[in-house]
């Protein structure tokens, strides 16, 4: 007994309760996002070429290589999460198909320095870094983010085109195989929001697996389409059209830049379908899911502040039932 | 047969993996410790106090420390022989310093002189059974019960004379027996019920005759179908019909709190707040049941303990156990696996506290000894996920805890009704950050300022 004794008391280690783990950790949910964007991310290579594929690499890449330097330098742990991948990915698949490299590498560089790291990295963030990259590029280098092509597929050839939602995109053919096309995605745009089939597919994995709340793509939309209808647009090309379906399953669904309570969630979405109806009416500039989600993101604090979840056995004060 | 009645969950719980390695192994009797350590706080309730000295000799279920104040639960030698000396123990849950009497045995075992006014085990003649109960007076039934030092055995430790004497004004229509055992890996209780099942019904006839409730629930998780079968078989035995239905639940996590449990069967929700006699129920637990019966109709004071050891053990076992033997001695007895490290727990694994000594012994809420290999676990930033909070039995919001305990900021925890929080576990369990939630939470609450 005396043996065991001592040989258990070198071997004892503390913790806390609970000390069992589901083991459902971040990497793992993160991975899972990464392969839920490989479906887009595949459309964009099938569509826009190799170009694209480097261009997806790169972006993604250089975010990792960022994290790490960052995480280095401050001479914290650097995790591979694979949070800085998705920043990556996500934000290679906001960008025209053909933006030089060299600003791929700079404002992905820029999502994950200032948007990421600077506030304190992953949860601390309050915008989300792949949309804060976008913004920045779209100010910095607003021809490059304007100059859309046609789909070349694995051609070198690129014939500049509009994306539907641009001013000036011709309608061909009739209405139904636009839609047609814009489900599958060979009607041009930024690479990975051309094909609503291939987002929709990723999404239905995050979906099915409950990465993701269905809440706040729903509400998203769902405002989105009732707002077409009574501004009297056509509402499945408001839906299908710009960025609206991976900003809506991917982008306005990360953790740290949402609201964390169901009902904030519902706020949220439907705060996004609005301003991206005020933009899409208003603005000169036609996308406006990228702007709408960053706006967001700043009010999600607040929201997080008002709306609170109700305990059990809650009752109003004065109240004795 | 009696039906059995079937409920979903009320709540959205967790599907733990149930790992009751034990579930089908007989409670085997630990002779008594040759010393055992006896601590002066086993339960909630007014502090006991010694009322032995260094040198007395004592028999096996002789008080050694009571409270003047009814509101406390007294304790009883377990083994007969020499009080040793007095020592220090580290209370697990609380992590502060208190009393312990070491009493060596003197290898007979003598009990004090007990009136035993029923033998359950070979006696079928359940009418007089009942008869006797009935014929006992409130007052000496709940005397019986304090006297013995009876607690809530399913973890509260909350004096059970207490719990069933509601103050005036308060009508108690509602009697629940938890039998969920719903924590992975413990399955004393489920043992309990299969090998001392007359015990616990007998029990909870004692219980509800003092209450008189007007429904009485024996509440079983399905993952237990044979208790379900052998104590609704007894019920028919020993002619608990009519009031007393047995109910399977959902194994869920945690199913075994009072406030799921109450809130599942009868749909009642208790106050935040509040107790759960305030929605007229009282819920006692399987092992109180047993333990009730043995003080009202045996005489015998609370010093065994059914425990589950179990966990990282090439032969995880049941034992009945002296309360105060040195937990090693039932690790010795299952085989301890290899390991580079080891956490020794005594509870559950959601619930249960981190021991940092072997040496301590089985108290009145032990109810199972795990053993779990040592685990690196990380703690990242919270990602906003909302997974505690969707996790929560009390839909709290946890991520606040942890984020105003980090800032200091403990007043705000009361905002988000930190008091409210059953220490389940989990918040903790989901939390892809692997945030020690349940930390934050305990210091939350011991620094949240006075109201
Ligand atoms: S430990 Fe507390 S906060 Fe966490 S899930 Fe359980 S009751 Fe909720
Ligand atoms: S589960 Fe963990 S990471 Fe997610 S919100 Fe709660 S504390 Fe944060």
């Amino acid at each position: 007994m005396a043996e065991e004794k001592a040989s258990m008391a070198e071997k004892m280690v503390l913790s806390h309760a609970p000390h069992i783990w589901s083991g459902f950790s971040i990497s793992k949910i993160m991975y899972i996002v990464v392969i839920a964007l490989l479906f887009p991310a595949a459309a964009s290579v099938y569509f826009f070429g190799y170009y694209a594929l480097i261009l997806l690499l790169v972006s993604t890449v250089s975010a990792v290589l960022t994290e790490f330097i960052i995480k280095k330098a401050r001479k914290k742990k650097f995790v591979m999460d694979g949070s800085a991948v998705i920043t990556g990915l996500l934000f290679a698949l906001t960008l025209p198909p053909r933006v030089p490299i060299w600003m791929v590498v700079l404002g992905s560089v820029f999502s994950i320095a200032i948007a990421k790291e600077a506030f304190g990295g992953l949860g601390y963030n309050i915008f989300n870094p792949a949309l804060a990259g976008r913004a920045f590029m779209t100010v910095c280098f607003s021809r490059e983010m304007t100059t859309w092509v046609l789909p070349t597929y694995f051609k070198f050839d690129a014939v500049t085109g509009a994306t539907p939602l641009s001013e000036g995109f011709v309608q061909q053919a009739d209405r139904l195989s636009l839609y047609w096309n814009m489900f599958l995605g060979s009607t041009g745009g930024s690479l990975g929001e051309t094909s609503a089939l291939m987002i929709l597919a990723g999404a239905l994995i995050l979906l099915a697996l409950r990465i993701i709340d269905w809440r706040i793509p729903v509400f998203y939309l769902g405002t989105v389409a009732l707002g077409s209808f009574l501004l009297g647009e056509d509402v499945i090309f408001q839906l299908l059209g710009g960025g609206l379906m991976i900003g809506a399953f991917f982008m306005a669904t990360d953790y740290a830049t949402s609201p964390v309570m169901g009902n904030g969630r519902i706020i949220f979405g439907v705060g996004l379908g609005i301003l991206t109806l005020l933009f899409r009416q208003y603005s000169p500039m036609p996308e406006g899911v990228c702007f709408s989600i960053l706006i967001m993101n700043a009010v999600t604090p607040l929201i997080d502040r008002y709306i609170k979840s109700v305990p059990f056995g809650y009752r109003r004060k004065g109240k004795n039932a | 047969m009696i039906p059995v009645i079937r409920k979903k969950s009320a709540f959205r719980g967790l599907h733990l993996r149930e790992n009751k390695f034990t579930a089908s192994k007989p409670i085997e009797i630990l002779p008594f410790p040759s010393k055992a350590t006896v601590a002066l706080q086993q339960s909630l309730g007014a502090p006991c106090k010694f009322i032995v000295e260094r040198g007395n000799i004592v028999k096996t279920g002789q008080k050694i420390a009571d409270s003047g104040n009814y509101v406390s639960a007294p304790i009883h030698s377990p083994v007969s022989g020499k009080i040793a000396r007095i020592t220090k123990l580290v209370n697990p849950s609380t992590s502060a310093l208190m009393d312990a009497v070491i009493i060596e045995s003197d290898g007979e075992d003598h009990w004090i002189e007990m009136e035993k006014k029923f033998d359950i085990c070979n006696s079928g003649d359940y009418k007089k059974l009942k008869g006797i109960i009935d014929s006992l007076t409130d007052e000496v039934i709940l005397a019986l019960i304090r006297e013995s030092g009876i607690v809530g055995l399913g973890g509260a430790t909350f004096p059970t004379h207490v719990k069933l004497k509601p103050p005036p004004g308060k009508k108690i229509d509602i009697v629940i027996l938890n039998g969920c055992e719903c924590e992975p890996f413990i399955t004393s209780d489920h043992r309990i019920m299969l090998e001392y099942g007359k015990q616990v019904l007998a029990g909870l006839y004692i219980i509800s005759r003092i209450l008189s409730p007007g429904e009485i629930y024996i509440a079983i998780e399905d993952n237990k179908r044979d208790a379900i079968e052998y104590i609704s078989s007894l019920m028919e035995q020993m002619g608990f019909t009519d009031k007393y239905k047995v109910v399977s639940l959902p194994s869920r996590y945690p199913m075994g709190a009072e406030k799921s449990l109450i809130k599942t069967i009868v749909n009642r929700t208790v106050p935040m707040g509040g107790l759960p006699l305030d929605v007229g129920t009282v819920v006692n637990n399987v092992a109180t049941a047993k333990a009730v019966y043995e003080a009202v109709i045996e005489g015998k004071p609370l010093v065994e303990k059914v425990v589950t050891v179990t966990g990282g053990f090439e032969n995880p076992k049941n034992f009945l156990v002296r309360i105060g033997t040195p937990i090693i001695e039932l690790i010795g007895l299952c085989g301890l696996r290899e390991a580079k490290e080891c956490r020794v727990i005594m509870g559950g694994p959601m619930m249960g506290n981190i021991l940092v000594d072997t040496d301590f012994p089985v108290i009145k809420a032990t109810n199972c000894i795990l053993i779990m290999d040592g685990r690196e676990s990380i703690e990242k930033n919270c990602i906003n996920c909302g997974r505690c909070i969707r996790a929560c039995p009390m839909n709290l919001m946890p991520l606040e805890y942890v984020r105003n305990v980090k800032k200091g900021n403990y007043g705000a925890c009361r905002d988000y009704y930190i008091e409210n929080c059953i220490e389940c576990g989990s918040c903790a369990y989901v939390c892809p950050a692997n945030i020690p939630i349940v930390g934050y939470i305990k210091t939350g609450k011991s620094m949240l300022p006075k109201k």
